[in-house]
């Protein structure tokens, strides 16, 4: 099950649409990666609402992701995790620690604009 | 709860990434059928994952069998990860947080057993290992 890709202006927009088997995970991881250079990406957002688990793997795979992004040089945001997810992501001991999250893609989207706004910008045009 | 009555069961036989969300939803599906609520549901799926994940990984195969139980009126979900793999040389050491021998983050078994009511474990050392949880309908 592949992940659509979309860009919307500097920003990267990745929406899981169904369960994601661990290959799945690791492309979509693979792809964003290489993806945030080609088009210039500062952001990018990771829609998980579709996801009714996230199990230590899918965690593991999607602080990967934030982390790798980062070393790019733009940001990641994961949004959409459920009420019920979230419980369980707890409850496994998981945690998501250091990594952006927001409610839905348009705090999402809206986190990334203010953080675009701040100093850091600055230093990114330094390429 | 070793008398319980056994109301439905499915076998979901694991061998690859993909059957790993094969068995979350069986489980799940399962569970809604007892009536679980919603976190309930997330946990179970959750649990499930983990103990198939393990599977593939340690054991490259076995079978996951979900079964709807009773005891004496109380509901709930078994589930019975089993294989015949290598089994946990130390099982004390493998149910520590963040122990994992293969690269992971080490949560697979201690977090299974936080997340379920009832959590038992059988691992003979070069012949497979054998998990059992439940959870309760709340």
């Amino acid at each position: 099950m592949q992940v659509p890709i979309l860009k919307q202006g500097a920003y990267l927009i990745a929406t899981v649409q169904s369960a994601l088997t661990d290959e799945d995970l690791k492309q979509l991881r693979d792809t964003l990666v290489v993806s945030v250079s080609k088009v210039r990406a500062r952001g990018v957002i990771v829609d998980v609402t579709a996801l009714d688990v996230i199990d230590s793997f899918a965690t593991r795979t999607l602080r990967d992701v934030a982390h790798m992004i980062r070393l790019r040089g733009a940001e990641t945001v994961i949004v959409g995790i459920q009420p019920e997810v979230a419980f369980s992501m707890v409850k496994l001991g998981l945690s998501l620690e250091g990594i952006s999250t927001s409610l839905d893609l348009e705090e999402g989207l809206a986190y990334l604009d203010r953080k675009g706004k701040g100093p850091e910008r600055e230093v990114r045009t330094h390429r | 709860m070793r008398s319980a009555l056994i109301a439905d069961e499915v076998r979901v036989p694991i061998d690859r990434d993909a059957d790993i969300v094969i068995a979350r939803q069986k489980g799940r599906e399962l569970a809604s059928q007892c009536g679980f609520l919603s976190t309930d549901l997330a946990v179970v799926a959750t649990a499930i994952s983990e103990l198939a994940r393990n599977i593939v990984r340690y054991a490259a195969r076995g079978e996951i069998l979900l079964r709807l139980v009773n005891d004496n009126g109380k509901r709930g979900v078994e589930v019975v990860a089993t294989d015949e793999g290598p089994g946990i040389p130390d099982l004390p050491l493998a149910m520590q947080d963040g122990y994992s021998t293969s690269g992971g983050l080490g949560l697979g078994l201690p977090g299974t057993r936080r997340l379920m009511d009832e959590f038992e474990i059988v691992s003979d050392f070069g012949k497979g290992t054998t998990v059992t949880v439940r959870r309760w309908k709340r």
